[in-house]
């Protein structure tokens, strides 16, 4: 644990261009800061982990910041396609993407066999889907007892997971609060982790509670990042801004108006430097 | 009264739900037809949504599939993988609601790709839940609008498995779980054949021609022997869902799904 950074320092000295990269946040506490700070900091040929991309992936993809994308669900949520997302994998713009396609169950089991050191994932899956077809990581398994067929994927070994998160105290112990997904499995199932939050306390208050806390040394930095989930939510903060969603779809369909939001939204942005 | 033929789906999709059912429902014209159930004949109905809430009951349609109003009605919230784990493959529900860009007459869905997968017309936004949604629950009931793109002979991706290509697959991969069990569209009502898994046509929308659902219908549909007319949204069932609606739409500043 190298302590409370800031934003700037943590995404400088844990994340390097050519990592895996899991931002995780199930439509709740979405790391958008951290991966607008990825983002000016010009980090390139990642591979992409998350169970639904996003608006902050099609960012990241329509910036040029990824190679590869591991995911199960790439949408705006309620809204429609992310049009970055099928621009790079349809016509290769800025650059081509590699695509590896699961189901929500795989990636979710991938993430937790991943936080349990194992090196792959069984479950009763991809039962008659083509997706085992397109994706070579899809196998099968037969169980020793029963002789059923099992579906294994590879556990997911990030080499860093970026949650957002809503409090972490002095000592970098964070509280994760709400729809909590699958940020703790992410964590811990990473190399390097980084936790951003909404504001540092002297005590969590969750002494008795069984809320889910990563103690600090699951992570290797904290940052503080106050409205670092926009426009997605953090419960107990502030809403998911749902206009903001619907707007992004218009955005991104077009490369330069595209361009023009990242210049003045995100690289001109000033960043977080402490 | 009057309503509109998406009115009409979504009531008859709610109707087909009970008090005993525990659904997993997805975001869009399955949620909508799953809590206007709640609000209207199964207030025992319970709603799972694959974010990790238990037992919620939002008071308006949520835009995404982790929005905080179903954590903050939820009974208590799992993490995701907990989620997928024990309570999808672990067998607990009865109900699992989808919907797909494309549907065949065997009841399985494409939510994948629009044309080839390599080079694809249209990249649509892939499985999420549904892959497993459709081979573990108990029963799965799909609402889609009626559409020559969307009822297709041969679908371009088999993202969801309902009876199989031919409709036998689903048996002979050994599934205890029944699989697609009704479609409802803008339309009609289908089930499936019990022998050859076929899903017929069994109840027609008021004012709705057998002509338009074979127009609006990629393969040469059939027809059940006594097609009835499915009962018109009663004053209630239209209030309910109207106001639900209008509930949505102030919370979102956004038109929801009908």
């Amino acid at each position: 644990m190298a302590g409370i950074l800031s934003l700037h320092d943590a995404i400088e000295r844990f994340v390097e261009s050519g990592d895996s990269v899991a931002l995780e946040g199930f439509t709740h506490l979405i790391p958008f800061a951290a991966g607008h700070e990825i983002i000016r900091q010009g980090l390139t040929d990642l591979t992409l982990i998350r169970m639904t991309p996003d608006l902050i992936y099609d960012q990241m993809i329509g910036c040029g910041c990824a190679r590869k994308l591991i995911f199960s669900w790439g949408g705006n949520p309620g809204v429609g396609s992310l049009h970055r997302l099928r621009d790079a994998v349809e016509r290769g713009w800025p650059r081509p993407l590699a695509i590896e396609e699961h189901s929500h169950s795989a990636m979710a089991h991938a993430y937790a066999a991943g936080a349990a050191g194992m090196p792959c994932a069984i479950f009763r899956g991809y039962i008659g889907s083509d997706l085992t077809a397109v994706n070579p990581q899809i196998r099968s398994v037969t169980c020793p007892f029963t002789g059923e067929t099992l579906a294994a994927v590879p556990a997911l070994r990030p080499d860093v997971a970026i949650i957002h998160a809503q409090k972490a105290d002095r000592a970098g112990n964070v509280l994760v609060a709400g729809i909590v997904g699958v940020q703790k499995e992410a964590v811990l199932a990473s190399r390097r982790a980084i936790a951003t939050v909404e504001e540092i306390v002297d005590d969590l208050g969750t002494t008795g509670t069984n809320a889910t806390v990563l103690p600090a040394w699951t992570l290797s930095a904290v940052a503080p990042a106050p409205g670092g989930a926009r426009p997605s939510y953090a419960h107990g903060y502030y809403g998911r801004d749902n206009a903001f969603y619907t707007a992004w779809d218009a955005i991104a369909r077009d490369r330069d108006r595209f361009t023009d939001w990242i210049d003045a939204n995100v690289r001109q942005a000033g960043g977080t430097r402490a | 009264m009057t309503w509109s033929a998406s009115e009409m789906m979504t009531v008859a999709a709610a109707r087909v739900l009970t008090s005993d059912d525990i659904c997993f429902v997805g975001i869009g014209l399955p949620s909508a037809a799953c809590n206007l159930a709640r609000l209207t004949h199964a207030p025992g109905l319970t709603l799972v949504y694959e974010s990790g809430t238990l037992a919620t009951k939002p008071q308006v349609l949520p835009l995404s599939i982790g929005d905080g109003e179903l954590f903050e009605t939820a009974l208590t919230t799992v993490s995701v993988p907990e989620m997928f784990q024990y309570w999808l493959q672990g067998g607990r529900i009865t109900v699992g609601f989808l919907g797909g860009a494309q549907v065949d007459r065997y009841g399985n869905l494409n939510s994948t790709v629009i044309g080839d997968y390599a080079r694809p017309k249209v990249r649509l936004p892939g499985s999420g839940g549904a892959t497993e949604i459709s081979t573990s629950c108990q029963r799965i009931f799909i609402v889609m609008r009626h559409g020559r793109k969307s009822f297709v002979e041969k679908l371009d991706f088999l993202t969801s498995l309902g009876h199989g290509p031919t409709g036998r697959e689903r048996r002979e991969l050994g599934l205890r779980t029944e699989g697609p069990s009704l479609i409802v569209t803008d339309l009609c009502t289908m089930r499936p054949d019990p022998q050859s898994k076929e899903f017929v046509v069994v109840t027609l929308h008021p004012g709705v021609t057998a002509e338009s659902v074979l127009e609006n219908t990629g393969w040469p549909i059939r027809f059940a022997p006594q097609v009835q007319e499915t009962p018109a949204p009663t004053e209630a069932e239209l209030a309910a869902l109207r106001d639900l609606n209008a509930r949505t739409a102030r919370a979102h500043g956004v038109a929801a799904a009908e």
